[in-house]
C-alpha cells in the first residue's frame, strides 16, 4: 500500500462531505425590524436575518456602533429602507463595512421602497418645514399592499443571491401572499365600518395605514415633521379634535405617550399605543401579527369612541 | 358573469322580492328588509375589498422596476454637500486665550468670532472609491479670514480582505478626538491634552493609510497610517512651531528616507455588553522625527475608553449617557540646539515627557437637551536639572461643564464655562456660547 492511498481516501472523504453538507445560511442584516420579519417570512430557514434598529427605539436615530459594522460586515443580504429613514446612520456604518456584497446596486442589496409609490414627496427642499425626507415619506410597510410588492423584492434578490434555493424563496413567498391576501381582507372588512373616521398621530408615520384603510389623519402632535410639539400647535390639535370630534389619538411605543395624554384629557379621547414595528408590543413578533395588533386596537378605538 | 355581477343580480332580486313578504307582517318585514340591506352592504364592501386587492396584488406582480432617479431628487446630484457654520462669543478672565485655548477652532477672542465655518463635500467617485472635501473658513482673532484645506481625501470601498485604504491628507486615527470635527465635539473647545501635543489643527497630514477588520467574534480594526512630518499640523514632529515645546532654533532635517516619515498604528475594539451599552476601547501610537536635530525623535501613545448608554425607547436618540476619556503620554528627545530667545545659548539635550488626558461625561437629559462635565490635566515629567520648562508645558488642569440645546438636528446652541489652573499662569475662568447651523446634507453620525 502506498502513502497515496489514505491521500486519496482523505481527499475522497472532504469531496463527499463538501457534496452532503447542508447548504450555508444566508446572513441576511435588515435595518428596520419590519423588514427583517419579512425577510424571514420569505428566507424560512435558509435564512438567518438579523435587525439593525431595535423595535423599540425611534429608528431615524439609531448609533452606527461597531457591532453593527462587523454584522453588516458579514452580511450576504442588506435590506434598507431606500428612503433615507436611515439617513442618519446607514451610510456611517456601510463606509466602515467594506462588504461589496451588499453595496448599492449589487444582488444582495435589497432597497425596500423600490417599486413603493411612495406618497408626501417633496417638490422643493426646505428645512423650515420641518425634517422632511427628500425622496417621501419613508413609513410605507403598514400599507400591507407595499409588504407584498416588497416581500416580493426580497425573494427575487434572495434568489439572485442564492439561485440553488429560489423554489424555496417562491414557496415562501405564495404562502406568505396567500396569509396576507387572507389578512388584508380581514383587516379591510374590520376597518370597512370606520371609513373616513378621523384621528391624530404623533408623527406622519401612519399615512399609509390611512390611505390604504380610508381613515382621514386631521394632525400630528408634531407641528412639522421631527420638530417638537409646541404649546401654540397642541392647542390648534386641540380646538381640531373638538371641533371635529376626534378622539383617538395614536402614538408609537418611542414617542412623546406624556404629549399625547395632555391632548387627550382635554379632548375626553383615548391614547393607542401602536408600533410599526414587529416585536416593539407584545404578541406582535410578524408582520401579520404586528397588523393584526393595529387592526384591532383601531377598531377597539373607534368603535368606543364613535 | 363574474362573482361581483351574481352578487348584484341577487341583491336585485332579494330586493325585488321583499314587498311580496312585507304583505304578511308590516313590522317584521320592515326589520327583514333593513337586515336584508345591511346584509347586501356587506357583501358589496367585502367584494369592493377583494376587487381592490386583486387589483392591488396585479400592480405587485408586475416585474419590480428599478427607479432610474429617486423622485424629489435633482439627477445629476453625484455628490453630498454640506455647510456647518459656527459663531462663538464669551468672556474669560484671561488675557492670552491664544494660550488659554489650544485648539484653532475654539472660541479665542472676547466678543464674537466665526471659529469655523466648513464646507464638505463627499460622494462616490466611481464603484472603487469613495471622495471626501473639508474645506474650512474661520476668522482669526484679529478678524482676518483664514481658509484651509483641511482634509481631502480618497477612500477605497473595494478592496479584498477587509481592508481598506484611505489616500491624501486627512486627520490621523489616533484616539477618539483626533478624528472628529469640531462640529462633533462635546465641548466647544479641543480637548487640552491633545493641543498640547498634537497643535492647534490636530495631527493631520498627506498620506495613507490602511485599515484591517479583523475576523474575530468582536469588533477588531487595526489601522497603519504614513504621514509626511512636517507641517504645522504635526507639531510634536518637524513642524517649524517645534519651538513651543523645546524653546530652541528649529533645524532644518529633509526626508532622506523612512525615518522622516510619521507613523501612526492604532488598535481598536468594541463589545455591546447590553443591547443599551457598548464599550470602544482603543490603543495609538505617533512615532516620527522631530526638528532638533538630524536624529531627534518623539514617540506619541495614547489609550482611549468610550462607553455609551442609550435607553432601548430611545426617542431621536435620547436619553443617553456617554463617558469617554483619553490618556496620553509624550517623549520628546530634544537634540542639543541653540535656544530661540538669545540664538546664541546652547541647550543641552534633553528628554522632554509629558502626560495627561481628559475625562468626560455627556447627559443626553431629554431630547435635544445634552448635559455635560469634563476634567483635564496635563503635566510635563521634566528632571529636575532641566534647563527649561515652556509655557505651553506648564502643569494644568481645567474643568468644564456645559449645556447643549438643539432645537433641531440641524442647529445647536452652547453655553460652557471652564475653570483653568495653571502652575504659571494662575487661575482664570472662562464663559463660552456657541451656536451652530447645519445646510445641506443630512450628515450620517459617526459612534
Amino acid at each position: 500500500m502506498t502513502f497515496r492511498t489514505p491521500l486519496t481516501l482523505l481527499c475522497g472523504v472532504a469531496l463527499l462531505t463538501a457534496a452532503t453538507a447542508p447548504p450555508r445560511t444566508l446572513n441576511v442584516v435588515a435595518t428596520t425590524p419590519d423588514l427583517a420579519v419579512l425577510a424571514k417570512a420569505v428566507g424560512g430557514d435558509a435564512v438567518d436575518v438579523k435587525a439593525l434598529a431595535k423595535p423599540t427605539e425611534d429608528p431615524h436615530f439609531v448609533d452606527a456602533k461597531p457591532s453593527h459594522i462587523l454584522t453588516l460586515n458579514r452580511a450576504d443580504v442588506l435590506i434598507d429602507g431606500g428612503a433615507e429613514l436611515e439617513l442618519g446612520w446607514l451610510p456611517a456604518l456601510l463606509e466602515s463595512a467594506r462588504n461589496t456584497r451588499i453595496a448599492a446596486g449589487a444582488p444582495g442589496r435589497v432597497s425596500a421602497a423600490q417599486g413603493v409609490k411612495l406618497i408626501e414627496v417633496p417638490t422643493s427642499f426646505d428645512r423650515s418645514r420641518g425634517d422632511v425626507h427628500g425622496l417621501g415619506n419613508p413609513h410605507f410597510l403598514l400599507d400591507p399592499v407595499n409588504a407584498r410588492l416588497i416581500a416580493a423584492n426580497i425573494a427575487q434578490h434572495l434568489s439572485a443571491v442564492d439561485p440553488d434555493r429560489a423554489a424555496d424563496y417562491r414557496a415562501n413567498l405564495k404562502a406568505f401572499l396567500t396569509v396576507l391576501d387572507a389578512k388584508q381582507t380581514e383587516w379591510q372588512t374590520a376597518l370597512a365600518p370606520f371609513a373616513n373616521a378621523k384621528i391624530v398621530t404623533y408623527h406622519r408615520d401612519f399615512v399609509y395605514l390611512a390611505e390604504r384603510f380610508k381613515l382621514d389623519v386631521i394632525a400630528t402632535l408634531e407641528p412639522k415633521p421631527g420638530i417638537a410639539p409646541s404649546p401654540a400647535h397642541l392647542a390648534e390639535v386641540i380646538s381640531a379634535m373638538k371641533a371635529q370630534q376626534v378622539r383617538v389619538i395614536l402614538v408609537q411605543t418611542f414617542q412623546n405617550r406624556r404629549t399625547a395624554e395632555t391632548v387627550a384629557r382635554q379632548t375626553n379621547g383615548v391614547v393607542l399605543d401602536l408600533s410599526q414595528q414587529p416585536g416593539a408590543l407584545p404578541g406582535t413578533d410578524t408582520y401579520v401579527t404586528m397588523m393584526d395588533s393595529i387592526v384591532r386596537t383601531l377598531v377597539k378605538a373607534l368603535a368606543e369612541t364613535r | 358573469m363574474s362573482r361581483f355581477g351574481t352578487t348584484l343580480c341577487l341583491g336585485a332580486l332579494l330586493l325585488g322580492a321583499g314587498p311580496l313578504g312585507a304583505q304578511q307582517a308590516p313590522d317584521s318585514a320592515a326589520r327583514s328588509q333593513q337586515r336584508m340591506l345591511d346584509s347586501l352592504a356587506t357583501a358589496l364592501r367585502v367584494l369592493q375589498t377583494r376587487l381592490d386587492s386583486a387589483l392591488d396584488a396585479r400592480r405587485t406582480e408586475a416585474p419590480v422596476v428599478p427607479v432610474a432617479t429617486a423622485p424629489g431628487r435633482a439627477p445629476g446630484t453625484y455628490m453630498n454637500v454640506s455647510f456647518v457654520g459656527l459663531t462663538a462669543a464669551g468672556l474669560s478672565t484671561a488675557r492670552d486665550l491664544d494660550r488659554l485655548q489650544l485648539g484653532d477652532h475654539d472660541p479665542r477672542a472676547r466678543g464674537f468670532t466665526i471659529p469655523n465655518a466648513e464646507l464638505a463635500l463627499d460622494g462616490a467617485v466611481d464603484p472603487y472609491f469613495k471622495g471626501f472635501v473639508n474645506l474650512v473658513h474661520k476668522l482669526d482673532q484679529e478678524s482676518e479670514t483664514v481658509v484651509e484645506l483641511e482634509e481631502v481625501y480618497v477612500l477605497t470601498t473595494s478592496l479584498p480582505a477587509n481592508l481598506q485604504l484611505k489616500i491624501g491628507q486627512f486627520f490621523a486615527e489616533f484616539g477618539r478626538h483626533n478624528a472628529q470635527h469640531p462640529h462633533s465635539w462635546a465641548f466647544a473647545d479641543d480637548a487640552m491634552m491633545l493641543g498640547r501635543i498634537f497643535g492647534a489643527d490636530g495631527l493631520r497630514g498627506q498620506g495613507a493609510r490602511v485599515s484591517w477588520l479583523l475576523p474575530t467574534p468582536m469588533f477588531a480594526e487595526a489601522s497603519f497610517t504614513v504621514l509626511n512630518s512636517a507641517g504645522e499640523t504635526t507639531t510634536s514632529f518637524r513642524s517649524l512651531e517645534s519651538g513651543t515645546i523645546h524653546e530652541g532654533i528649529p533645524v532644518d532635517r529633509e526626508v532622506r528616507g523612512l525615518r522622516e516619515m510619521l507613523y501612526v498604528p492604532r488598535f481598536s475594539t468594541s463589545f455591546d455588553l447590553t443591547a443599551s451599552q457598548t464599550l470602544v476601547l482603543g490603543a495609538s501610537g505617533a512615532f516620527g522625527p522631530n526638528n532638533t536635530g538630524p536624529d531627534a525623535r518623539t514617540r506619541i501613545e495614547g489609550v482611549d475608553l468610550f462607553w455609551k448608554w442609550k435607553s432601548p425607547r430611545a426617542r431621536a436618540g435620547f436619553p443617553f449617557v456617554t463617558f469617554q476619556s483619553e490618556v496620553l503620554t509624550r517623549r520628546y528627545d530634544a537634540a542639543s540646539r541653540i535656544a530661540a530667545r538669545d540664538s546664541v545659548t546652547v541647550l543641552p539635550a534633553a528628554v522632554l515627557k509629558d502626560v495627561g488626558g481628559y475625562a468626560q461625561v455627556q447627559w443626553g437629559i431629554r431630547p435635544l437637551l445634552v448635559a455635560a462635565v469634563r476634567a483635564e490635566v496635563a503635566q510635563n515629567d521634566d528632571p529636575a536639572a532641566a534647563a527649561f520648562t515652556a509655557t505651553e508645558r506648564e502643569d494644568r488642569n481645567r474643568y468644564s461643564t456645559n449645556l447643549t440645546w438643539f432645537p433641531t438636528e440641524f442647529s445647536k446652541v452652547r453655553v460652557q464655562y471652564n475653570f483653568d489652573r495653571r502652575a504659571v499662569m494662575g487661575n482664570d475662568s472662562s464663559l463660552w456660547f456657541q451656536f451652530e447651523f447645519l445646510l445641506g446634507s443630512h450628515a450620517a453620525h459617526k459612534f
